[in-house]
């Protein structure tokens, strides 16, 4: 890319993060985030006072206050992807077909930017957003767990960088679906796709439970499939990671899909299959007329 | 000879089972202001947008200064005016056309802006969100964005059709002063009266083929010359203001008394609507 291309490129994705910031739905998150941190706030402050008072002088089996630390903060973590997610979608929102049929689109195509630059500056626009999002969220939450219960996960900014590639995915798949979709279709269709990969986070954590292999490598495949579940769960392990004995046995199980360790070929595999992602939407791009 | 601005050659183009172009061929000279004319559907805005690289031809070339339609290049030599058109409401005009200027490498800072917005009567709107705007100074703007890094070559779809007759009027005398500048104008539009006042060439388009060409003044020649004689009133169809001397001439030596002479041009319309069949979209 040269550096025409590049100031270009800059240039869209300026506008697209202004474009995003100013959206109403920038907004409806950004008050839905405010409303979920403070009831979060809530939550964990009564959380760490009841299991403190509960489990004083009761001989330990768990340790209630890194079993309530965990399990509240692994439901933040899921809050925190569910909300990324969200606003990862809306930005991509018409982004290629529903601009097209605007008329939005045409006005800037046809300068030498290039559909392929396009595309991936209005990506870049909007993963950046969704995932500087995430990231102050989660930490927002476990700012708020640390001041509320003093429970700190085992790893910190693993499981935030984590959340934030899973969304860059979730915009990536989005972005593609506006190249084929309309604007309504792309919206159900990508929360059908995320929906489907929570799902199968759960079906691999129910095939754990129950010992049955092939449900577990189902869930699994499917998860890998769709790599922000990996992600996603791969960040839930992390938190308690360093947690042993029965405590960290029980915590595996985490809310909203179970927790799995990954290594460094998930994070691989995501790369490449953002990479996949955005040259198959560049591909139908290119071949659209408009 | 300078090669065309834009040269189009034996365009196709198919949308499924429909031919929205069978073959059409056009040149836009340096300078020139083409018009091009046609029924609904019948193909303009395809070729419009094959010229700038929003559709991919099926068969044939387009070239914008010798480089094929479609690439850096030539939409570096381009600005472009889609029929429907949207920008982001929440810019500014002179926002929008920074944002344009970043696009097409242009330097001409916020002089260029001043005048771009000057030349389209918007001086005034250029701090004036767009969302605010009417549809006709939306527009003038949609105009002064395609002119933004001064292009070679102006492709605009139905520029007019949302200007009250003042805007019209702007909009013609911009094109008028983009000719002496040198600037090459392909304008898609439908109201022939204005094609026929601005346009060096026409071109009449139908179910996706050239059907008629030429200036305004070829393509409406003359139709015929009317003699009021002695005897009745007589038609000379084809023939033209030069040969009405001979026309006379020739009847008085025929002993015949003329009382009126009137030489008719056939109009843009007539040819039009000659040339289309009747044809609407």
């Amino acid at each position: 890319m040269n550096a025409e291309a590049l100031r270009s490129a800059a240039t869209v994705v300026a506008l697209s993060v202004q474009e995003g910031i100013r959206r109403r739905v920038f907004l409806a998150v950004l008050v839905l985030t405010l409303a979920f941190l403070a009831l979060y706030a809530l939550g964990a402050h009564f959380a760490f006072r009841d299991v403190d008072e509960f489990a004083a002088g009761e001989p330990a089996i768990l340790d209630p206050h890194a079993f309530t630390g965990a399990t509240i903060f692994g439901l933040a973590m899921f809050a925190t992807l569910f909300l990324g997610a969200v606003l990862a979608v809306f930005l991509t929102l018409g982004v290629v077909r529903g601009d097209a049929e605007s008329g939005l689109l045409q006005p800037i195509v046809v300068r030498p930017i290039g559909r392929t630059t396009m595309l991936l500056a209005r990506f870049a626009g909007a993963a950046l957003l969704s995932a500087a999002y995430v990231v102050a969220v989660y930490l927002a939450a476990w700012a708020i767990t640390e001041a509320t219960g003093h429970w700190s996960p085992d790893h910190l900014l693993g499981p935030a960088l984590g959340l934030a590639l899973a969304v860059a995915i979730i915009a990536a798949l989005s972005l593609l679906a506006s190249t084929v979709l309309s604007v309504t279709a792309q919206g159900i269709v990508v929360f059908m796709v995320f929906g489907a990969g929570l799902t199968a986070g759960l079906l691999a954590q129910i095939g754990n439970a129950i010992n049955s292999d092939s449900l577990h490598t189902i869930g699994r495949a499917a998860s890998w499939a769709l790599p922000f579940e990996g992600l996603y769960a791969a960040g839930l392990h992390a938190l308690i990671s360093g947690t042993s004995g029965l405590t960290g046995v029980v915590l595996q199980l985490g809310p909203f899909g179970g927790s799995e360790a990954a290594g460094p070929e998930l994070i691989a595999w995501a790369f490449l299959y953002l990479a996949g992602v955005l040259a198959l939407a560049a591909f139908i791009f290119s071949r659209r007329d408009l | 000879m300078a090669a065309p601005v834009l040269a189009v050659s034996q365009l196709h183009k198919r949308y499924g089972g429909q031919e929205a172009l069978a073959g059409v061929d056009l040149e836009v000279e340096a300078g020139q202001l083409v018009g091009l004319l046609g029924p609904n559907g019948a193909g303009k805005s395809t070729l419009t947008k094959i010229a700038c690289g929003l559709v991919r031809p099926s068969a044939g070339s387009v070239e914008v200064l010798g480089r094929r339609a479609g690439s850096p290049q030539a939409r570096a030599a381009l600005g472009y005016l889609a029929e429907l058109f949207r920008f982001p409401g929440w810019l500014t005009a002179a926002e929008l056309l920074r944002f344009h200027q970043r696009l097409v490498g242009s330097d001409g800072g916020e002089a260029e802006r001043r005048q771009l917005l000057e030349l389209v009567e918007l001086g005034a709107a250029a701090g004036k969100r767009i969302e605010a705007m009417s549809k006709g100074m939306q527009q003038r703007l949609g105009i002064a964005q395609a002119l933004v890094g001064s292009p070679r070559l102006l492709l605009l779809d139905e520029p007019t059709s949302a200007l009250d007759p003042v805007g019209r009027r702007i909009v013609r005398e911009l094109l008028e002063e983009l000719r002496r500048r040198g600037v090459s104008v392909l304008l898609n539009s439908h109201l022939l009266s204005e094609v026929e006042l601005i346009c060096d060439h026409v071109a009449i388009i139908a179910r996706g083929r050239l059907v008629k060409a030429g200036t305004p003044q070829e393509l409406a020649g003359p139709a015929a010359v009317v003699v009021e004689t002695g005897s009745g009133v007589r038609s000379f169809e084809g023939a033209g203001r030069e040969e009405a001397p001979a026309i006379v001439a020739e009847l008085v030596a025929a002993g015949e008394s003329v009382y009126r002479v009137e030489v008719r041009h056939s109009s843009l319309e007539d040819v039009y609507l000659e040339a289309v069949g009747g044809q609407t979209g």
